[in-house]
């Protein structure tokens, strides 16, 4: 029985003096790895996954639009629509608004202004078409369609 | 006599820190500036007249507005095998009559439909693209994953090596056509 009886003479408790010091590392690493959201995004993004991505080096040119169903289908229709910045914009705005895009950035980055299409995986070539036909000829030809790692790497 | 020492309360300082850390974690998004870069053609006006291409230098890759795959005129349903295909032709080098001439003259010519979904189109694109990377890769005697890091960032000049190298008399022709209109 005195088997049972003897009581290990081992502290029980967790230090917690580090604690302050963990929290902290954790919440320096979130300070600097976070960006504020701008705009709240109102189409449904499911980006599509793909394996030979490019990273994009310069964030100062590169520009976002959303493509996709509205999440406000009873409002907006299921028609897939384009987002820039805080509004739905028709393809015949891309010009503008590329020029737009282009006026703030500095005079010779102009003509390396990219443009990151955040394309959901349900919507249709066509619209995709439409918007790539008007960048076009808004002459900002740089284009990155935004897609996630393929977990299984294949070689 | 002994003075005290200031002394500020710090073990609030761990609450504190769990609330900023509370915030951040709801406030942030980590940005995602990765995916599949091509390069637009000039708009049309600009272009200069349809310059005559052959057809065994064309690798035709359709899709119809049911995701439905048509690789050289044949139906394609398991898409495994396309890459190997892809670069096959674009390496043959005259060998074979019916596929390229060489690597410059190789296109591989990228036909949907506008009711063709976006995911369908970033899978075939990913292969295309895979095909060639795969081919600059093997030049420049470095991994796929390596070479796309090169190309991403070429202002270093070893990466601007490797990039080179690999890109040298292989241009990365990608025909992207305006899409048909059965679907939507």
């Amino acid at each position: 029985m005195s088997k049972f009886k003897k009581k290990a003479n081992v502290k029980q408790d967790i230090p917690t003096s580090s604690m302050p010091d963990v929290v902290f590392m954790l919440l320096f690493f979130f300070m600097v790895t976070t960006e504020l959201r701008e705009t709240a995004i109102d189409v449904q993004q499911r980006i599509p996954e793909a394996t030979q991505l490019r990273k994009l080096q310069r964030k100062s040119l590169v520009t976002n639009l959303y493509i996709g169903e509205p999440r406000k289908t009873e409002q907006y229709g299921k028609e897939a629509k384009i987002q820039a910045e805080d509004v739905f914009i028709e393809p015949k705005d891309i010009i503008l608004w590329v020029n737009r895009q282009k006026d703030l950035l500095a005079e010779n980055e102009r003509d390396q202004l990219t443009v990151a299409l955040k394309v959901d995986n349900e919507t249709k070539r066509g619209v995709i078409a439409d918007v790539e036909s008007e960048l076009r000829k808004a002459n900002a030809r740089k284009i990155l369609y935004t897609t996630l790692q393929k977990k299984e790497a294949e070689k | 006599m002994p003075r005290s020492t200031p002394e500020i309360p710090n073990a609030s300082m761990a609450d504190i820190a769990f609330l900023l850390l509370t915030f951040f974690l709801v406030t942030t998004t980590i940005s995602n500036d990765r995916g599949l870069s091509i390069q637009l053609p000039p708009p049309p006006e600009v272009q200069q007249e349809d310059v005559k291409i052959q057809e065994h230098n064309m690798f035709k890759i359709q899709v119809n507005s049911s995701d439905n795959l048509l690789v050289e005129g044949e139906p394609m349903t398991d898409v495994s095998g396309l890459k190997e295909q892809i670069k096959k032709f674009i390496l043959n080098r005259g060998s074979d009559p019916t596929q390229s001439d060489s690597p410059e003259k190789a296109i591989v010519s990228y036909k949907t439909d506008r009711g063709t979904s976006h995911k369908r189109f970033i899978q075939i694109l990913d292969l295309i693209q895979a095909a060639y990377y795969d081919i600059y890769a093997d030049q420049a005697g470095v991994t796929n994953q390596r070479f796309r890091e090169a190309a991403s960032d070429p202002s270093d000049p070893e990466n601007k090596a490797i990039y080179d190298k690999g890109r040298a008399g292989i241009p990365m022709q990608i025909s992207i056509a305006e899409p048909t209109k059965v679907g939507n």
